[in-house]
């Protein structure tokens, strides 16, 4: 098979393709580091209701005029802010506090987005929000992506070790001397964070996708939690690249003229990661018990 | 050889341990109130460094509610706790803490080796840096419990009783004077509780911690107790087995008659006819030994 035959003509000299590369990179490994303490803390919920969220900033960014990271972004903060006041101090108080700020958001989302169709008469802002184009990303915004994803990065490896134990139990994180309910809340906005960025690749609704897909993975690969976090950036890496190559491709296949979504692809090869890293453990039970 | 040195820094006794037996632990008149009950009333006991004392009482009597106002998790409404003669503070000397009812999640990504390396420097931010000398420490810590074996499995994937010992570790690690298990025996089989129990009389003795240890059934510690913290109805006796485990004092402490059975080596405090049933010793059969032989020395 001939390199032509793989990347369609064009590939590496289209500038939105390189900003794609860059940007896609950046947010997957983001996304892989805190994904892994998301899945680990049991905190999917709130990461998939901070992306639900984003839909509110995307589509109050548009009516403004702001760039949609801007709404991602402020959405996102406001509403762990909101999320860690309400802190209902009880087993299930975090997922109780997380669906009414969800809720909440979303009937805001749902007056901008009526808003944004009204008064802009377009409905393609409502389409991006949801679902994402890294290719619509403007160079002017890279500095702040790259900013952002190292912010977040470096929060996290400075609450590394107070989090790891927290996520094994609150209680023994306490007894240390950890202020649990402060690291809580700082990993709060790194999720926050780490969800505006996936949400300006790969779309508000898809960015749980990116955040949850591919830690799940690594959690079924490896056993210590350095490498979980390197596995799911890895594979976060390579679906984003392997997505944004087909997306590319799929110009030239039928319906002709018109590309496919970046983002399905993404998605798709994300889940198809997670359901062949089960395999292993399926082999190794087919081995034993026959 | 760095490594033998290691070795002794990880298992030598504390300075402060080896200085006299000054009591680690001294709890002081402890009244707790949530929410207008009273949890905890005029609670007093003291433990020194290489004792091994029972926090003994029924499921709600309080043992639960403190260990955390030693932890200091939990404000005590009146009274006093002194960790080695000082108020409790973030700067005292750590105090290793095994909660109850652990059970980790099998996916999380954690060997045994990652959580006890965790008790050595978990309170600190960023990543820790790999060094011979913290993977000599773990290395060591892993030994003293027995857990070598399993030592690079998920921590989640283990057994109840290797869970504990791993935890144990874990709590260790960090050289605390004193060392708190909540219902360490819970859901162990006897074969598993008995281990534990053995690890435990060997660490208070050889590594000069005062290990507290709470438990609705006493006759597993039996054997190893130096002394017995018998809690009920939120009141407190101390002293040793002999001392407390009578039924003039039991009575006087649940405020009704009790009678304390001495079957085949196991103790049963049995409620008297008509009151209120407060049972212990009804579960399990475990050999009264009072000096139980201790199998193996801790690998030094």
């Amino acid at each position: 098979m001939s390199a032509a035959l793989i990347f369609a003509h064009g590939f590496f000299s289209s500038e939105d393709v390189r900003i794609a590369i860059v940007v896609g990179a950046v947010v997957a490994v983001v996304s892989g580091t805190v994904g892994t303490f998301t899945v680990m803390r049991g905190q999917s919920f709130a990461g998939e209701a901070l992306g639900d969220i984003g839909i509110t900033g995307g589509s109050g960014a548009f009516l403004f005029g702001v760039g949609p990271l801007w709404g991602f972004v402020a959405a996102g903060v406001v509403a762990a802010a909101a999320m860690e006041l309400i802190g209902i101090q009880r087993p299930r108080g975090r997922d109780l506090a997380t669906g009414i700020v969800l809720g909440a958001a979303l009937g805001l989302a749902a007056l901008l987005l009526y808003l944004d169709s009204t008064l802009h008469n377009t409905t393609g802002a409502g389409r991006t929000i949801l679902f994402g184009s890294v290719f619509a990303v403007s160079v002017g915004t890279l500095p702040l992506i790259a900013g952002l994803g190292a912010g977040v990065l470096a929060l996290i490896a400075l609450l590394y070790r107070p989090l790891l134990l927290s996520c094994v139990s609150a209680e023994m994180a306490a007894a240390r001397g950890i202020a649990v309910r402060a690291v809580g809340a700082a990993y709060l906005l790194a999720l926050a964070l780490a969800v505006a960025l996936a949400a300006i690749s790969i779309g508000a609704i898809l960015s749980t996708a990116l955040l949850i897909g591919p830690a799940a993975t690594a959690l079924r690969l490896t056993r210590r939690p350095g490498l979980a976090i390197a596995v799911a950036g890895l594979v976060g890496v390579a679906a984003m690249w392997l997505g944004i190559l087909l997306a590319y491709d799929s110009y030239y296949w039928p319906p002709k003229e018109t590309g496919w979504p970046v983002s399905f692809f993404v998605v798709t090869l994300i889940f198809l990661a997670y359901l062949l890293s089960g395999l292993p453990a399926l082999l190794r039970r087919r081995g034993r018990s026959g | 050889m760095s490594d033998r040195a290691g070795r002794h820094t990880a298992i030598a006794p504390t300075d402060a341990a080896t200085r006299g037996t000054a009591e680690i632990l001294s709890v002081q008149g402890v009244t707790v109130r949530l929410s207008g009950r009273e949890v905890l009333r005029d609670v007093s006991f003291a433990i020194a460094p290489g004792e091994l004392t029972g926090l003994i009482g029924s499921n709600g009597a309080g043992k639960t509610t403190l260990f955390r106002v030693i932890l200091g998790l939990q404000r005590a409404s009146d009274g006093t706790v002194l960790i080695a003669g000082h108020a409790r503070s973030r700067r005292n000397a750590p105090i290793g803490y095994v909660p109850q009812k652990f059970l980790l999640d099998p996916d999380m990504p954690l060997r045994a080796r990652d959580l006890v390396g965790l008790g050595l420097d978990a309170h600190r931010f960023g990543i820790p840096r790999p060094s011979r000398a913290r993977r000599a420490l773990i290395e060591e810590m892993l030994a003293a419990v027995d857990a070598r074996d399993f030592a690079d499995t998920r921590v989640g994937l283990l057994s109840g009783g290797e869970q504990q010992r791993v935890l144990i570790a874990h709590a260790l690690i960090g050289r605390p004077r004193l060392l708190l298990l909540d219902e360490p025996l819970a859901n162990l089989d006897l074969r598993a509780a008995q281990e534990v129990v053995e690890l435990l009389a060997r660490i208070a003795s050889q590594l000069e911690v005062a290990v507290l240890i709470s438990a609705h059934e006493m006759n597993p510690l039996l054997p190893v107790m130096d002394r017995v913290v018998y809690l009920a109805g939120g009141r407190a006796a101390s002293g040793s087995v002999a001392e407390v485990v009578r039924a003039d004092v039991l009575s006087e402490l649940y405020g009704s008659h009790v009678d304390v059975l001495n079957v085949h080596g196991r103790v049963l405090v049995v409620a008297g006819a008509g009151d209120e049933g407060d049972m212990h010793g009804h579960e399990g059969v475990f050999p009264g030994r009072r000096h139980a032989p201790l199998p193996g020395e801790l690998a030094l």
